[in-house]
């Protein structure tokens, strides 16, 4: 234990126990932030905390020292149960300078009278105007009440390594580990898995700063917490959300990933990059995003099912070839990471801007599978289930992830393997003679699909409007049984959907409904107003196209229905803004074209993942005042 | 009724591929389309190098041309405009057991797939690639393509093209990895045949540029040059091709030109007066790019779930006992 490092500690402290704690460390790029942040959430998630983590990216790799829109770094939230998003408000800061900190502030982050333990180099600092900022946001920072323990991080490390700006990250993790009661051992052995690659050297230097980090808070610092931790009964895999997509296409059987680089897709390549061989499997950059989606499309009409992988832009520019599959029946599986749009936008910043690209997307009418992913765990199994719903629809699947769940990490139950999840060998038997390349089902629209290697099979599949033969379709009815047999087998996945449960009663005041990402948020935000004793509930799809039957018979049981998304809704308070001329959130349109129900909407194009707090207030604001007041009784006990 | 060329044969081996098998529909090309000329031609090597039909792919793009897998009876993939290429990557990236061929227009490879032609080249994958250069958009009715001589009168360019044209062999020349590149005009039957034949036997990206006549919106582009051998010059080489006896009396300027020499090809294609035919490059040491990236293992549900297994160890968290 730490124990050996300090008998006695010089502050006696005994640790506050509180239910859960939201962390930040945050610093300019390139100091360590982020692998600090990462290896607290681990350290925390070996000890049995649920945890949930969230990357603070800046848009440059170098953007210029000490600035605002700088910051780089992560955020975790620390709890005693498992948690599903990254919480509100920052009750812990780590900064490595004032002004990366003011960034957070600014971003309105910090919970009112936050910890912040801030690097004191600068204060000393010889260039004036630096030593001048330091001071003032020092003095702005305890005027507005925040709790500031100004560090000596710096002159610290220095006592251990040469340059301290390469180490007081692991100082830093040192000083959480004492505060949060953090079992050092496990620190220790964390930093020997994040270093595994370097030299021993290397490794126990890093260890030192942790350990220089433990001492002086020890001996420093009056503030000492513990989350209780339940030690885990199963195993748990702690991945980001883009690493549990890579491991579904490992997962899925599937043998070609071709791509090219987009944030905040690429991270799931990059992993694939190192690891994919593993099971055999080759990513392919390719030149662009479309010849991507073409060399997919070529790998997968050869019998070997592909995925491609990329962000909004290079979704768009992938149009035209999802075209194609859909037409010449060629399964697909396309993962969209989406980023703020639209254009360039913001890549590195989630948003849920591409629901309706994604189902509408395309020319003419090109019904695909939409699906998206509603949690890390999520992100893992929707790639198997996609591959296979291609293969047995042969036709594109689209996976919708997000910016929030590339980099968030959370443990999940360890997946057992399961061979069903596998691509079959490719099918090389003859096919019956006669038998025609498109032999569409009247009922379902399927049809069987012959591979290049199979006698007897040979075909042209085309773009081009085609007959069962396969050949250029010269008239309209030809052309139009092609559309309508393609458009059924939509109806026969739908028939095979399940409808989602709901959370909560199954009636009520008010329905929230959400996709993808937010589910952890929205369902926090009900919890919340339902411990109050409001009549809520709220509804979280997967499948989007085709949505799963009975989900009109939910939003009719309820007083009101709210549709929340992380994408632009008009807002009925602008001047201009009517009932006549609103533009819905995607599934908010969606909904009330589907379902002839007056859906609200409320959306959020912001830089963070939506909060559970924020959806609480969209929330309240909706709902009559409760009859008789009561006194509130939380699950979370802290609350902003 | 329809005769077949077999049945007028005393015998007919059963286990020989025919001609006729490697028919698919009836071409809709205009009569004259210098496209019918590489569709002998390619139906002719099949049977000689008697490709198993469900062996083979054509895949191509959008355009006249871009017809032709339709009219094969093997397999095809009609894709869509300039992406033809990066298609038959994907279908030869794990299938190293079928052939590909590639049938792609000037418009198509030299305009809207432009950038996948030069990468292609690069990723030298091994496939026969036959670009059919007519200098002019023919399906979507006479537009100026990259290849049409400057002065061309189209519908976009009514008064006459502004720009020169293109120079497909002298950019493929200045591609990297490059590893195979000829040039034949589609009205000398046996040439078109021997280089398409030589570019399908090479191992790698074989890129042939077929000038291809185009009687209805190019009429006369070509018929200099059909009218006067003198306008052609033959490389040959005991490694490229050699003329018949017949041909080598007709066309009088021949050229020695060894396919290994880089150097010459660039100066052959950016400075000879005459239109050089024959093989202008080949290199058989270039590697591709599919071989590379194969499986070191065989892919068995145990090599996936033990993969999969050896991953998930690294991220797991397991219970304390």
């Amino acid at each position: 234990m730490a124990a050996k490092q300090k008998a006695v500690s010089k502050i006696s402290k005994p640790a506050m126990a509180i239910d859960e704690h939201i962390v930040e460390i945050i610093s300019d790029s390139g100091e360590g932030a982020q692998k600090c942040g990462q290896s607290f959430g681990s350290i925390a998630a070996r000890m049995g905390n649920g945890i949930w983590t969230v990357e603070i990216i800046p848009a440059e790799i170098q953007p210029p020292a000490r600035s605002i829109e700088g910051a780089s770094g992560n955020r975790i939230r620390v709890a005693g149960n498992r948690v599903t998003n990254g919480g509100d408000l920052a009750d812990m800061v780590v900064a490595f300078n004032e002004q990366v900190l003011l960034g957070r502030l600014q971003a309105n982050e910090l919970s009112p009278g936050a910890i912040i333990l801030l690097e004191n180099k600068w204060r000393t600092d010889p260039n004036p105007a630096i030593a001048n900022s330091y001071k003032e946001v020092h003095q702005q920072l305890l005027d507005e009440g925040f709790n500031v323990y100004e560090i000596p991080m710096e002159t610290e490390c220095l006592q251990l390594v040469r340059d301290p700006r390469r180490g007081k990250n692991m100082f830093a993790l040192g000083l959480l580990c004492s505060i949060y009661s953090l079992d050092m051992d496990l620190a220790r052995e964390q930093i020997r898995m994040t270093f595994a690659k370097k030299k021993t050297a290397i490794v126990e230097s890093n260890i030192n700063l942790l350990e220089a980090g433990w001492n002086w808070a020890e001996d420093n610092l009056d503030i000492k917490f513990k989350i209780p931790t339940e030690p885990a009964k199963e195993p748990y895999v702690v991945v980001n959300g883009n690493m549990a997509l890579g491991l579904g296409v490992m997962a899925s059987g599937m043998e070609v990933c071709a791509m090219y680089p987009i944030t905040p897709a690429t991270s799931a390549s990059h992993y694939l990059s190192d690891v994919f061989s593993k099971v055999g499997g080759v990513v392919h950059q390719a030149e662009d995003e479309i010849a991507a989606a073409a060399f997919a499309i070529g790998s997968s009409y050869a019998g070997k099912c592909a995925v491609t992988i990329t962000s909004g832009p290079g979704y768009s520019l992938k149009q035209e070839c999802l075209g194609l599959a859909v037409m010449a029946e060629i399964p697909l599986v396309v993962i969209n990471v989406q980023r703020g749009g639209p254009s360039t936008g913001q890549p590195t910043k989630p948003e849920q801007g591409d629901l309706l690209t994604a189902i509408f997307g395309s020319h003419g009418d090109a019904p695909k599978v939409v699906m998206a992913a509603t949690d890390i765990e999520d992100c893992f199994y929707s790639v198997i289930t996609a591959r296979r719903i291609a293969e047995a629809f042969n036709t594109v699947v689209v996976v919708l992830s997000d910016a929030s769940l590339a980099t968030a990490q959370q443990p999940w139950p360890r997946p057992e393997f399961n061979e069903e999840w596998l691509a079959p060998p490719v099918d090389q038997s003859p096919i019956e003679p006669g038998t025609l390349p498109y032999n569409w089902d009247p009922v379902t629209g399927l049809s069987h699909r012959a591979k290049p290697g199979q006698p007897n099979g040979m075909h042209t599949v085309t773009g081009l409007a085609h007959d069962r033969r396969s050949c250029v379709a010269y008239n309209l009815a030809v052309n139009k049984e092609g559309v309508r047999h393609r458009s059924l087998k939509l109806a026969a996945l739908q028939k095979t959907l399940k409808t989602p449960s709901v959370f909560g009663d199954d009636t009520g005041e008010l329905l929230v409904v959400g996709w993808g990402s937010t589910k952890g948020a929205i369902e926090e935000a009900v919890q919340r107003v339902r411990d109050d004793g409001h009549s809520v509930s709220s509804l979280h799809l997967r499948f989007i196209q085709p949505m799963a039957s009975g989900i009109k018979e939910i939003l009719q049981r309820f007083d009101k229905v709210l549709v929340v998304e992380n994408n632009w809704a008009d807002d009925m308070e602008d001047e201009l803004i009517t009932e006549d001329n609103r533009r819905y959130s995607s599934l908010g349109w969606l909904l009330r074209a589907r379902c002839l129900v007056d859906v609200d909407c409320w959306g959020e194009v912001g830089e963070q993942p939506i909060k559970p707090g924020t959806v609480e207030k969209v929330i309240r604001n909706r709902l009559e005042p409760l009859p008789v007041p009561k006194v509130a009784t939380t699950v979370a006990a802290k609350r902003h | 009724m329809s005769v077949r060329a077999t049945d007028l044969l005393l015998q007919s081996p059963e286990d020989q591929h025919t001609l006729e098998e490697y028919e698919g529909r009836m071409p809709r090309w205009c009569t004259g389309c210098g496209d019918l000329a590489v569709l002998t031609a390619v139906q002719k090597l099949c049977r000689d190098e008697q490709l198993s039909r469900e062996k083979v792919v054509f895949v191509s793009g959008i355009g006249c041309s871009s017809r032709f897998p339709h009219y094969m009876g093997t397999y095809g993939f009609h894709g869509l405009h300039g992406r033809a290429l990066p298609i038959a990557e994907g279908i030869r990236m794990r299938r190293r057991d079928l052939d590909v061929f590639v049938n792609t227009g000037d418009g198509d490879c030299c305009s809207i797939g432009a950038a996948h032609w030069v990468h292609a080249t690069r990723y030298n994958m091994n496939m026969t690639v036959m670009m059919h250069d007519n200098n002019i958009y023919g399906l979507t009715k006479k537009q100026a393509s990259p290849t049409s001589p400057k002065g061309t009168h189209s519908n976009t360019t009514p008064r006459g093209s502004d720009l020169n044209a293109f120079d497909p062999l002298m950019a493929t020349l200045g591609m990297s990895n490059l590893s195979f590149v000829a040039q034949v005009p589609d009205w000398i039957p046996e040439l078109l045949y021997k280089v398409i034949a030589a570019a399908y036997h090479h191992k790698g990206f074989s890129f042939v540029r077929i000038l291809q006549r185009c009687p209805e919106f190019m009429p006369g582009r070509f018929e200099p040059c059909v009218e006067d051998p003198d306008q052609l010059q033959m490389l040959t080489h005991a490694d490229g091709i050699e003329l018949s006896p017949a041909l080598a009396k007709v066309y009088r300027f021949k050229r020695q030109h060894d396919p290994i020499d880089l150097t010459e090809a660039r100066k052959i294609a950016g400075t000879s007066t005459k239109i050089p035919v024959g093989i202008l490059y080949r290199n058989p040491s270039i590697p591709c790019y599919e071989d590379m990236r194969q499986p070191t293992e065989l892919i068995t549900p145990e090599l996936i779930r033990n993969g999969l297994e050896s991953e998930l160890d690294r991220f797991t968290i397991w219970p304390s006992d």
